[in-house]
């Protein structure tokens, strides 16, 4: 066995491996013991109760596939009754994924979920922003900084800001974030796309677009997890495409201190047990006592390349 | 696993790599699937589903699993079956699976059928690929010692899926067709009617169509038959996590979401909406 532990700021998980919210429910306790993966992130939920989109709400694609489940909430009152009192029963740390349309009903929210049970708020601000035409929050630095200085100031809980790579200034979006006071990157939400189904000339989704998931988009997710990774002293959690140890292995080297699992789990439900697993043997087998051995290790001649790209600060 | 009255969590399922056993056309449009598979996914109920992962073939790449009805299950027996009909990427790449073959399935999922012990005389109608949610439903309606009519409709007489399984499990069978006329809302109005004057019908069950379904709507409210239908999304996790499933329900005067793999895929006909 070797020692599987990562620190997220002040937050110890016993693995590396926590699945992406939307993507996880307490329904996957019917295939196995939550309790053995590294955190358990719910999906987002707003303060009013939302209904989601029009379906198709997916479509598949090569290599993944394209979402607009919308955000269908129960809001505040359900989580605090009903998800919180679920998921007690477990000691993997629960993170509470949020979001809102303005920065003072993030707060607002942020501020109605910091309660007992609450292990961190990770804030999906890669949502749209009414007060900016709708441009989601992470787009810019500036509503970036705004949003996460509005949620520092709500709570004392942990707080990661979930960015989404949709954005031209991923370096200084999370530098935006790291000022304002988050404790932690979730880098990436999914890439906005779209499909379009040719005999029926209808886009292949109720919503026309939506964001992709699934191993086509790893190797954005991976880049911007690199250039997070190098550009800010707080620690960066992978997202985006992870389907196998080589995967979580990437993201490790590139400088996450931890991976969130999605799609995957949708082809495969007990992917995060087998990548648990892998990566235990993996370590093993090479004498790899801690994490710390992998993460960040990419090799020097990167940061020479990076700088032509503009991944360094 | 956990009995929360606040969250009930789902039943157990598991994620296992079943052995095809044979795999065959049935007709020129349905293939059989029969597979070995192991206990802790036999603990079936009818109306239940499973997410089969497809295999690749050629230029056909389903990511995403497929759901498919249970045909029949046989725990004794370590027996599973799908009654498929091949409609794009995912059932063009189960059509290739070779006896030996494995094929990664994921179930027991959704909730099934129920047969209260009132419902004595059950009257069971469907179309097409339909009749393969129905077919365990049969089984158990037997087991149970019910009465069971079963109005299978189709296109033409040689195409009306499962006649002899029905009749197997002891149901009458009632076979209705396009070429005739007798599928036409008309014919089944008045031949579901004749039934229903006759006190012979106790609760309908269906699946898929809509036509069905407003024709069993509107004569389940005037005579006060209840009933079960067993309704199809397109799917994504199949095990609730995603959402990708939902349809609307009529639940007194409101209208509401389910998904339908997790509270369904079985629903009450009068909440259906087509
Ligand atoms: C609960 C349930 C039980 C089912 N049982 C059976 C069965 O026993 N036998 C059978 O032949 N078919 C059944 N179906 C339909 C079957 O799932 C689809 O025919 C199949 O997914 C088509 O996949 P494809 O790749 O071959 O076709 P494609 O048309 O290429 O599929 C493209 C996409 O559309 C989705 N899709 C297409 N048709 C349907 C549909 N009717 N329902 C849901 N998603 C669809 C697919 O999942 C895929 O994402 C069932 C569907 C559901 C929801
Ligand atoms: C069906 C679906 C629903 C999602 N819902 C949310 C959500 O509510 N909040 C969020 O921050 N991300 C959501 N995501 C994005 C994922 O958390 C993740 O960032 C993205 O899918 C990329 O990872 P993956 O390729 O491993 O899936 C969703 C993704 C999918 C596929
Ligand atoms: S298919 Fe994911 S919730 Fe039903």
């Amino acid at each position: 066995m070797s020692d599987l532990s990562t620190k997220i700021g002040r937050l110890t998980l016993q693995n590396p491996i926590m699945p992406a919210s939307g993507t996880f429910s307490e329904d996957l306790a019917a295939v196995f013991d939550l309790d053995r993966i590294g955190a358990h992130v719910l999906k987002t939920i707003t303060a009013e109760t939302r209904s989601g989109n029009p379906t198709p709400r997916v479509c598949e694609l090569p290599g993944g596939m394209l979402n607009a489940i919308g955000i269908p909430s129960k809001g505040i009152d359900y989580f605090r009754e009903h998800a919180l009192p679920f998921w007690a029963r477990y000691s993997a740390p629960l993170v509470v994924s949020i979001s809102a349309h303005s920065a003072a009903e993030f707060a607002t929210l942020a501020r109605a979920v910091s309660l007992p049970g609450v292990a961190a708020i990770e804030a999906n601000i890669s949502c749209p922003n009414i007060e900016a035409d709708g441009k989601a929050f992470a787009m810019s630095p500036e509503s970036t900084e705004a949003v996460m200085r509005a949620l520092r100031g709500a709570t004392d809980l942990p707080l990661w800001a979930k960015l989404t790579p949709n954005t031209g200034e991923p370096i200084e979006v999370a530098q935006a974030a790291e000022a304002a006071g988050a404790d932690a990157l979730v880098v990436a939400n999914t890439v906005l796309g779209m499909a379009i189904d040719i005999e029926s000339r209808r886009p292949r989704l109720g919503n026309v677009m939506g964001g992709m998931s699934g191993p086509a988009i790893k190797p954005i997710a991976l880049r911007m997890t690199y250039q997070c990774a190098r550009a800010v002293a707080i620690p960066v959690i992978g997202c985006g495409g992870i389907a196998t140890l080589d995967d979580v292995l990437e993201f490790l080297i590139a400088g996450a201190r931890a991976v969130q699992v999605g799609t995957e789990t949708f082809r495969s439900p007990t992917v995060m047990l087998r990548l648990i697993e892998a990566l235990d043997q993996w370590m093993a087998a090479r004498g790899i006592g801690s994490l710390d051995q992998i993460i960040g290790t990419i090799a020097a001649e990167a940061d020479e390349a990076a700088r032509h790209w503009g991944a360094a600060s | 696993m956990f009995h929360d009255p606040l969250m009930p969590a789902a039943p157990r399922c598991a994620e296992v790599t079943a052995e095809v056993l044979s795999n065959s056309p049935v007709n020129g449009e349905y293939r059989l699937m029969e597979l070995a598979a192991p206990p802790e996914v036999l603990e079936c109920h009818p109306g239940q589903f499973f997410q089969l992962l497809c295999p690749t073939s050629g230029a056909d790449q389903p990511y995403l699993r497929r759901p498919m009805s249970i045909y029949g299950y046989d725990a004794a027996a370590g027996r599973l079956q799908f009654l498929y009909k091949i409609a794009g990427a995912g059932t063009r790449g189960l059509a290739t699976l070779r006896p030996g073959d494995g094929l990664n399935v994921l179930g027991p999922l959704g909730v099934g059928f129920s047969m209260p012990p009132e419902w004595r005389n059950l009257m069971l109608v469907a179309r097409g690929v339909g009749l393969a949610t129905l077919a365990p439903l049969a089984k158990l309606a037997q087991a149970e010692g019910r009465r069971l009519t079963a109005i299978c409709s189709a296109r033409r007489a040689d195409l009306a899926m499962s006649t002899d399984l029905f009749r197997s499990y002891g149901a009458e069978v009632i076979v209705v067709t396009d070429a005739d006329g007798s599928s036409s809302v008309e014919s089944l109005r008045a031949l579901i009617g004749g039934r229903i004057a006759a006190g012979q019908v106790d609760a309908f069950y269906t699946c898929g169509s809509s036509r069905l379904l407003r024709l069993l709507q509107e004569l389940g409210a005037a005579h006060g038959i209840p009933g079960e239908i067993a309704m199809e999304q397109q799917m994504a996790c199949g095990i609730g996590m995603c959402q990708a499933c939902v349809r609307s329900f009529r639940v007194g005067d409101q209208i509401v979401q389910r998904r339908v793999c997790r509270e369904g895929p079985v629903f009450p006909i009068a909440e259906a909406m087509a």
